[in-house]
C-alpha cells in the first residue's frame, strides 16, 4: 500500500525493457478442449494506451482475467512492473492483490453494487487503499476517522472527475448505461491503479456517450497518468485513442502494431475488418 | 406478488392456444374447471387442510405423525386446519384478483411511516424510547414473565444480532451459529472448573467473558478460513456438518465435556467489590439488565460497523464477490471477519445462558435451534439492527403468550409448524422482512426484475464462480 521511492528506481532499471508495464509471456488457457488463448505474448509500456481487438470468442475477456488473476493459464506467466513497487507474477494471484499492486479493470456487463448510491460504489474502491479496521470503526478512532474524511475527499474528486457530482446519492442501478461506464471506471480509478483495463467500455452507449468516454479514457491516460489496455469493437474510438493495436483470433495474436498497420494486415482484414461484423449488429 | 402471479391466469392466450380437451363435453368443463388457478389453488388448499389436520392430529400430536387418522374426520381440529388453509387461498386470490387495489391501499399504509422514518432524529428518538421502556418495564412484570424476557427473549436477541451480522450483512448462511453458543458454554463451565478437565486458574463468569470471546472468534476463524472459500449452499452444509459435530463432541468426550448428563453447579455470576459481596441468584432481572447490556452495546458495535468500511465491503461482497474482488476487497478476509464476530456474540450468549440455568448440556445446542435464529434474522429483515431486535422479541414472545393465553393454549410440540406457516406468509406477502434494511430492500427489488439477486440463499449469489462457467459470454 505504501510507495517507498526507493523501489521506483529499482523498477525504472529493471532490464533491458525496463519500460515495460505489462509483459505477457507465452500465455496459454484451456477450458477443457476449448483453447481460449494460445501462447500469447505481447507487452505494454508505460504510459500506454494500447487496445485489444478481434471477433467475438477470441479471447480478449479471457486475456483479461488472466492479467488480473480471474483466471490461472496452464503455460505462460504475466509480469506486472508498477513502478511503486516490486514487480508481481499475476499467474496464481488473487485478484484483490493483483488490484492493490496496481491493475484495476471493469467488465464487459458492468458489475457495479447495484443497491449502493454512486457515492458508495466509488468510496468502496478508493477505502480498500486504506487501512480501517473492525476495531477502528467500532470505536471510532481518530485514525479511522481521519482516513473516511480523506477517502470522501477522494470520492468527491472523482466523481467531479467523471462527471458524477450531481448524481452521487443516486442507486447504481437506475443510472443510465453511459452513466454507469463511467461510475465503474471512476471505482477502479478509485483503487489507484497504473494500469486500467476496459472491456468494451463504449458497448451499448449512444454517439455522445460515446464521444465523452473517449474524451474520459484520454484524460485517465494524462491526467492520471494511467496507462489502459482496452477491448472495443468500435473502430473509429480504438482509431482515435490507441497507440498501438493488438489483434487477436481464436486465441492467437495475428496481428500487432499501430492502427494504420493493423488495418493493412491481410490476415486482420480476413479475419476481422473485411468480414461482416456480426458483433456490432447485435449492439 | 412473486412467483403466484406469473401463473396462466393473466394470458387468456395460453390458454386459447392449447389444444381442445380429450373426451365428452362434461369432462371438458371439468378440464376446464381444474385449468383455473383459483380452482386449482383452492383443491390445494383444501387437501393442505386436510393433511395438516393428520399431521397435527386432534390432539396436536407431532411425535405419532398420523395420529389424526384415528380420531374422528369431523373432530373440530379439522376444520380449524381446514379454516386455516382456505383463509391463506382467500388472501392469496385476494391478492392476485384485486392487486393493483391491494397495492393501492398497502402502498398508503406502507408511505405512512415512510414519511415520518426516514428522519434520523426520529428513528434514534425510537430506539431512545424502546431502550427506556426495555429499562423500566421488566421489573413490573411477575417472575414468569421476567424469566421470558431473560431466557426466550433476551438471549435471542442478542443471537439474532450477532447472525443477522453473518447472515445480513455479510450475506452467508451460516447453519451452525450455535456451535458457537456451546463453545461460549463450555468455555464458561470450564474456567470455572466445573468440567472434568481443570482449568489453571479459576475464575468468576464475569472474566469468563473476554476469554469465551476469544474462544468462539478462534473457531470461527479456523472453520470460516477454509470453508468461506466455498459459495452458497456448500457453506450452509459445512456449517451444519459443524454444529453437528461440536454437539457430538460434546456428548461423547466424556472425560472432557461431562459427555450427555450434562455439567452442573456452573456457578452464578457475583460481584465482590470493595466489601460489598453480590451473589446473582435465582432472580431474573439482574440477568436481564446484563443481557440488555450487551444487546446495547452490540448494536452500537454493530451499527457503526454497518456504516463503515467494513459494512460496505460486505455489502459489496454480498452483491457481487467479483466485483469486490475487483475493487482491491480480500473478500475472504471480510467473510472470516463477519464469521468470527458473529461467533463472538453467540459466544457471550453461552457464557450467560450457562452462568443463569448453572446447567449446560449437549442436547441443548440442535441444529433445530440454529435455524430458529435464522428464521428469527429473516423475520425480522436480513441486515437491519431494529429487524433483528424487533424480530426476535416478537417471533419468541408471540409463543409463550399463546401458550399462556387462556384463548389458545397449544402444544408446544407443534411450534414449528407455526413458525414454518409464517414464514411461508412473510415471504409471500412481506420478503423483505419486518423493517427490512434500505440497502437490502433495494436488493430485492432489484432481485425481482432481475438484477442480481438477493440473497446468501442462491447458489450462484456472487455471481461469479459457477454462473460464469456456465455461461462465459454472459458475464466477467
Ligand atoms: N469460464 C469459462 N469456461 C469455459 N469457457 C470459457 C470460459 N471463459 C471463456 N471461455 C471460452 O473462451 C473463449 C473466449 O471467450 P472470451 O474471452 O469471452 O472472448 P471475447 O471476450 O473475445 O469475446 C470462448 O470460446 C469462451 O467460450
Ligand atoms: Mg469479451
Amino acid at each position: 500500500m505504501s510507495a517507498p521511492a526507493s523501489m521506483a528506481a529499482a523498477a525504472a532499471a529493471s532490464g533491458a525493457d525496463g519500460d515495460a508495464l505489462v509483459e505477457v509471456r507465452h500465455v496459454t488457457l484451456r477450458f477443457g478442449g476449448v483453447t481460449s488463448l494460445s501462447d500469447v505474448s505481447f507487452s505494454q509500456r508505460r504510459g500506454e494506451i494500447l487496445a485489444v481487438i478481434g471477433p467475438n470468442g477470441a479471447g480478449k475477456t479471457s486475456l483479461f482475467n488472466c492479467l488480473t488473476g480471474v483466471y490461472t493459464p496452464q503455460v505462460g506467466e504475466v509480469l506486472f512492473r508498477p513502478a511503486s513497487g516490486t514487480a508481481l507474477s499475476v499467474v496464481g494471484t488473487k485478484p484483490y492483490k493483483v488490484n492493490r499492486a496496481g491493475i484495476a479493470r471493469t467488465f464487459q456487463t458492468s458489475r457495479l453494487f447495484n443497491a449502493l448510491t454512486t457515492f458508495e460504489n466509488i468510496k468502496i474502491g478508493v477505502e480498500s487503499r486504506f487501512s480501517v479496521g473492525p476495531l477502528g470503526s467500532m470505536l471510532h478512532l481518530p485514525h479511522t476517522r481521519r482516513a473516511e474524511r480523506e477517502s470522501d475527499a477522494k470520492v468527491v474528486e472523482l466523481l467531479e472527475f467523471v462527471g458524477l457530482t450531481e448524481r452521487a446519492n443516486t442507486i447504481a442501478s437506475s443510472l443510465p448505461y453511459g452513466d454507469r461506464r463511467r461510475l465503474e471506471i471512476a471505482r477502479a480509478l478509485g483503487t489507484r491503479p497504473e494500469l486500467l483495463l476496459l472491456d468494451e467500455p463504449a458497448a451499448g452507449t449512444n454517439p455522445a456517450e460515446k464521444a465523452s468516454l473517449v474524451e474520459l479514457i484520454r484524460k485517465v491516460n494524462t491526467v492520471y497518468g494511467v496507462s489502459v489496455l482496452l477491448i472495443e469493437h468500435d473502430m473509429g474510438l480504438v482509431m482515435s485513442l490507441a497507440e498501438r493495436l493488438i489483434v487477436l483470433n481464436f486465441g492467437q495474436i495475428i496481428a500487432a502494431g499501430t492502427p494504420r498497420e493493423v488495418q493493412q494486415n491481410p490476415a486482420v482484414i480476413e479475419a476481422y475488418l473485411g468480414a461482416p461484423e456480426s458483433d456490432e449488429d447485435g449492439r | 406478488m412473486t412467483t403466484i402471479s406469473g401463473e396462466a391466469v393473466n394470458h387468456p392466450e395460453r390458454m386459447a392456444s392449447r389444444s381442445p380437451a380429450p373426451g365428452e363435453g362434461r369432462y371438458r368443463a371439468l378440464v376446464r374447471l381444474s385449468r383455473n388457478d383459483d380452482v386449482r389453488r383452492f383443491v390445494i388448499s383444501v387437501v393442505g387442510g386436510l393433511v395438516l389436520a393428520l399431521i397435527t392430529g386432534p390432539e396436536g400430536n407431532g411425535v405419532q405423525m398420523l395420529s389424526g387418522i384415528n380420531g374422528a374426520l369431523l373432530h373440530p381440529h379439522v376444520f380449524i386446519c381446514l379454516a386455516v388453509t382456505v383463509g391463506v387461498w382467500v388472501l392469496i386470490t385476494v391478492r392476485h384478483h384485486f392487486a393493483r387495489q391491494v397495492e393501492h391501499v398497502s402502498g398508503r399504509v406502507m408511505a405512512l411511516p415512510k414519511a415520518v422514518l426516514p428522519d434520523r432524529r426520529v428513528r434514534a428518538g425510537l430506539w431512545l424510547a424502546l431502550f427506556a421502556f426495555a429499562i423500566i418495564y421488566p421489573p413490573t412484570l411477575n417472575s414468569f414473565w421476567q424469566n421470558v424476557l431473560v431466557e426466550q427473549i433476551g438471549i435471542y436477541v442478542l443471537l439474532a444480532i450477532g447472525l443477522n451480522v453473518v447472515v445480513g450483512y455479510a450475506g452467508l448462511l451460516d447453519l451452525g451459529y450455535i456451535a458457537f453458543f456451546a463453545i461460549g458454554a463450555y468455555s464458561d463451565a470450564y474456567w470455572t472448573g466445573m468440567l472434568p478437565v481443570h482449568p489453571p486458574l479459576h475464575l468468576n463468569p464475569f472474566w469468563v467473558f473476554p476469554l469465551a470471546i476469544l474462544t468462539a472468534m478462534l473457531a470461527g476463524v479456523l472453520l470460516g478460513g477454509p470453508t468461506l472459500r466455498l459459495r452458497g449452499d456448500y457453506l450452509a452444509i459445512v456449517t451444519l456438518g459443524f454444529g453437528e459435530i461440536i454437539q457430538i463432541v460434546a456428548n461423547n468426550l466424556q472425560g472432557v465435556t461431562g459427555g450427555a448428563q450434562g455439567v452442573i453447579n456452573i456457578p452464578h455470576f457475583s460481584v465482590h467489590v470493595a466489601g460489598i459481596k453480590y451473589h446473582w441468584g435465582l432472580s431474573n432481572l439482574p440477568y436481564y439488565y446484563l443481557i440488555l447490556g450487551f444487546i446495547v452495546l452490540a448494536l452500537l458495535a454493530y451499527f457503526s460497523l454497518e456504516h463503515s468500511k467494513v459494512g460496505r465491503a460486505w455489502t459489496a461482497i454480498r452483491e457481487d464477490e467479483v466485483a469486490a474482488e475487483a475493487a482491491g476487497i480480500n473478500t475472504l478476509k471480510y467473510k472470516v471477519m463477519a464469521f468470527a464476530i458473529g461467533a463472538s456474540t453467540s459466544g457471550v450468549a453461552g457464557v450467560i445462558v450457562a452462568s443463569q440455568i448453572g446447567f449446560v448440556e449437549p442436547g441443548d445446542f440442535t441444529v433445530q435451534l440454529s435455524i430458529l435464529i435464522l428464521v428469527l434474522v429473516i423475520f425480522g429483515g436480513m441486515g437491519s439492527l431494529a429487524g433483528a431486535v424487533v424480530g426476535a422479541a416478537v417471533l419468541q414472545w408471540l409463543p409463550q403468550f399463546l401458550r399462556v393465553h387462556p384463548l389458545f393454549g397449544y402444544n408446544q410440540l407443534d411450534l414449528y409448524i407455526y413458525f414454518g406457516a409464517i414464514l411461508i406468509l412473510m415471504m409471500i406477502f412481506r420478503p423483505e422482512g419486518l423493517i427490512p434494511s434500505r440497502r437490502r430492500r433495494r436488493e430485492i427489488v432489484l432481485a425481482e426484475h432481475g438484477v442480481g439477486s438477493a440473497d446468501a440463499m442462491e447458489s450462484g449469489h456472487s455471481g461469479g464462480g459457477l454462473a460464469a462457467v456456465a455461461n462465459p459470454e454472459a458475464d466477467l
